[in-house]
């Protein structure tokens, strides 16, 4: 501030931000992203409604701490397969990013790809973008009051559709629907239901390109992955400028003019309201809606498309790019490591699992005063989808043998414990802690084992 | 909590939320006309920032949590002494969860309370039930297998200080049992207890090595003093609680020292009452449990 001469006139730290319109657009780059969010939506709102063997294919239990995946059931115990997961996302959109930039945000991400949803419907309701402005300036009438309601229900109506189909996935899905028609959701059902509409309504309809310049983490560090050689939206400034008005058919270089027509079409259908001339920004999302406006124009001006374009810093700098530079193989390798660990953690994951906790009541028991006994608790889980015939197995030093019963069944989802009496000969000799290891066994799952330890009293004693 | 840190929590959090919201409004006005790029002055390795506004719904976000504070602070108890206008405790959400899950199982708990045990050893709901509760409360002493260990009986055999029989488990889990066996070294005198032990082992069928004079010298105390509470035949007492000495099962161990010890010194085992700690509901299903432990349905091997 002190570099100012005079007092700097103040105001409001914080603005209202300026409702952003976007103008309506035609190009390839929208015509890929129809297809792609077409596929996404039919993923997303179709999946829950699947069923195999009577259960819904994708449920999330939360309650019952089990998720359903296409016929496998995942138990809290597999938590680090979705780290995994989690992991092989974070790398690839890193990679993702090195190569193409922010192009997850533009065509794929959920805010994005809402937002353009009720773009669209802003459209259908109140009109191409000077209408909307327009329409915005006017005093309520009855015909804005129509466009607007009409506006609001069809956003609530997509909020809710989208905020059914995500419950869906955590709530069996039919279920729900059944519930809702005839009045029966549970308190927590109507509570996420209304949460995830008012969450979709209020952030693809208010808030939109607020969430990826104020709120999203991954916006604002993905910069870091950018380098010379990534792929962004960019004007090339050495074609368009001096930028400048002209009539179509003058002779614009002996104008001393660039191709440029400085038209503001490209920002007018920007959906977070920026100049893409103005170079690279952290608010571009990637999406190419200036490149598609953009296109067009070139197209009816007769100049060849591409002004502004997918292109690198180090192309605009007329230098070749560097497609396979160290970053992204580096990049590309830690996903594909990331992949195999998935894929081979996902083949050693066991359907069977076993925990033995020894008694800590009673540490052992003397019977006759030759024999000791120690008692285990063996917890079994069986995560397959049928009961299992399991045999019991010791594998201990000479003379020492299970007591109890060695079979048991445990049916398919369920955790069994079995109380298991393990005796050895009292021999002073011996050391007073020894290691013993129980394995189950059964005919069709690999074989799951557990180690604990069997205590004998000490020599000195006086069990004589 | 004294007076002391009454005011100092009382006093702090005021300061602290007026102070906050003091720097709030306080710098709501920092900001030059248009937005320019013009910088903060902050250069980071040559990253710059811009000094642009911030969203107004981000300053309502501030108002909001203040908002909130304030209500929570009138709501709930957070300032000192003040315990809040719900009356909130943490040990009333306890005892508020603990009633609604009672009151969610207490249908059930009295339908198996009325249910004769007998009935319950068809019923593997009621069984396990009874032996979630059995692992929580009896487990420590008796073992988690109920074998008992040493000074608490084993609930595996059909062995019983007190009687077997349903009516008899019930009664000792809900009022409990003393068994009192008394210390005879200043009776007896230490040969005394030696023989009487000796003998007594032998009972068992233990060979105990001591000679014949001995064993005869032990067998006369054993009459004198033994038999109004074990029995002529040394079979015990289930009224007394006084054990079956003939049948080699041994609480304290069958040792020549430990039954020494066990006559010399005496022994005090006790079974607490469970009546007012589980309700006669939940006693009923470890009664059920315990009985079953003796008592098996016959199993289709599987």
């Amino acid at each position: 501030m002190n570099k100012h001469d005079t007092e700097p006139e103040l105001i409001d730290l914080y603005q209202k931000p300026e409702k952003i319109h976007p103008r309506s657009f035609q190009g390839r780059y929208r015509n890929l992203r129809l297809i792609g969010g077409t596929l996404l939506f039919t993923l997303f709102f179709a999946t829950c409604w699947i069923n195999i063997d009577g259960r819904q294919a994708v449920l999330f239990d939360l309650p019952s701490r089990q998720f359903h995946i296409f016929g496998t059931t995942f138990w809290p115990q597999d938590l680090v397969l979705l780290c995994w997961l989690l992991i092989i996302c974070a790398f690839g959109l890193f990679t993702l990013t090195a190569f193409a930039g922010r192009i997850w945000c533009g065509y794929a991400c959920p805010q994005s790809v809402f937002s353009w949803v009720f773009i669209w419907v802003e459209r259908i309701t109140e009109g191409e973008r000077h209408q909307r402005m327009r329409l915005d300036r006017q005093p309520m009438s009855r015909a804005k009051l129509l466009r607007k309601t009409t506006k609001h229900l069809l956003w609530l109506g997509i909020a809710f559709l989208t905020a059914l189909t995500f419950v869906g996935y955590f709530i069996p899905v039919r279920q729900l629907v059944t519930d809702i028609v005839t009045l029966n959701v549970t308190p927590w059902g109507i509570f996420w239901l209304g949460f995830f509409t008012l969450a979709t309504y209020g952030n693809a309809g208010y808030l939109r390109e607020q969430v990826c310049i104020y709120m999203c983490p991954y916006a604002r560090f993905q910069s870091v992955m950018f380098d010379n050689d990534t792929l962004v939206v960019a004007y090339d400034d050495r074609r368009g400028e001096p930028r400048g008005k002209r009539r179509k058919d003058s002779d614009h270089p002996a104008e001393g003019l660039g191709d440029c027509i400085d038209c503001s079409i490209c920002v007018q259908v920007c959906p977070t309201g920026i100049d893409i001339r103005n170079g690279l920004q952290y608010q571009c999302i990637g999406c190419a809606a200036c490149i598609d406006a953009c296109d067009t124009v070139m197209n009816k001006m007769g100049y060849a498309p591409g002004l502004v374009r997918y292109t690198t810093a180090s192309e605009l700098q007329q230098q070749k790019t560097r497609w396979l530079r160290p970053r992204l193989l580096g990049y590309c390798a830690a996903l594909l490591v990331m992949i195999v660990v998935l894929i081979i953690s996902l083949n050693q994951r066991a359907a069977l699992e076993l925990e033995v906790l020894r008694d800590r009541n009673v540490l052992f028991r003397v019977i006759d005063n030759d024999q000791v006994e120690n008692v285990f608790v063996l917890k079994i889980v069986n995560k397959d989808h049928q009961p299992h015939y399991l045999q019991i197995q010791l594998t201990a030093p000479d003379g020492m043998t299970i007591a109890s019963k060695t079979s048991i069944v445990v049916e398919s989802g369920s955790v069994a414990q079995e109380v298991v009496r393990v005796t050895a000969p009292f021999d002073k000799d011996i050391p007073i802690s020894q290691p013993v290891r129980f394995s189950l066994i059964s005919s069709q799952l690999p074989p799951a084992s557990a180690e604990s330890r069997f205590v004998m009293p000490s020599g000195n004693s006086s069990y004589e | 909590m004294s007076t002391f840190w009454h005011w100092w929590i009382v006093l702090l959090t005021i300061a602290c939320l007026a102070l906050v919201t003091w720097i709030l409004f306080a710098t709501r006005h920092a900001q030059r006309k248009d937005i320019t790029e013009e910088t903060t002055g902050h250069d980071h390795d040559g990253i710059e920032e811009y000094d642009n506004p911030l969203p107004h719904w981000w300053f309502l976000l501030f108002v909001i949590t203040l908002v909130f504070t304030a209500g929570y602070l009138i709501l709930y108890p957070g300032m000192g002494y003040w315990a809040g206008v719900f009356g909130w405790t943490s040990t009333g959400e306890l005892e508020r969860t603990q009633l609604k899950h009672e009151r969610r199982y207490a249908p059930e708990f009295a339908r198996y309370g009325a249910t004769p045990v007998e009935e319950l050893l068809s019923n593997p709901r009621a069984l396990k039930m009874g032996q979630r509760i059995y692992l929580n409360n009896c487990a420590v002493c008796h073992g988690t297998d109920a074998g008992g260990s040493f000074g608490f009986p084993s609930l595996l055999d059909d062995n019983w200080l007190y009687g077997g029989t349903p009516e008899a488990i019930k009664t000792t889990l809900l009022y409990g049992r003393r068994g009192a066996m008394p210390a005879w070294e200043a009776i007896l005198g230490e040969q005394g207890v030696r023989q009487v032990a000796s003998y007594t082992r032998e009972l068992s069928g233990i060979d105990s090595g001591a000679s014949p004079t001995d064993l005869a010298a032990g067998k006369t105390i054993f009459q004198n003093n033994c038999t109004v509470c074990h029995g002529a035949d040394g079979k015990g007492n289930l009224t007394l609680g006084a054990p079956n000495l003939t049948n080699n099962i041994w609480l304290y161990g069958s040792t020549q020292a430990r039954v020494e010890y066990t006559i010399r010194r005496g022994r005090n085992g006790v079974m607490p009452p469970w009546k007012d700690i589980l309700g006669e509901d939940k006693v009923h299903l470890v009664t059920a449990y315990v009985y079953s432990l003796t008592h098996k349905e016959p199993q289709p091997e599987g």
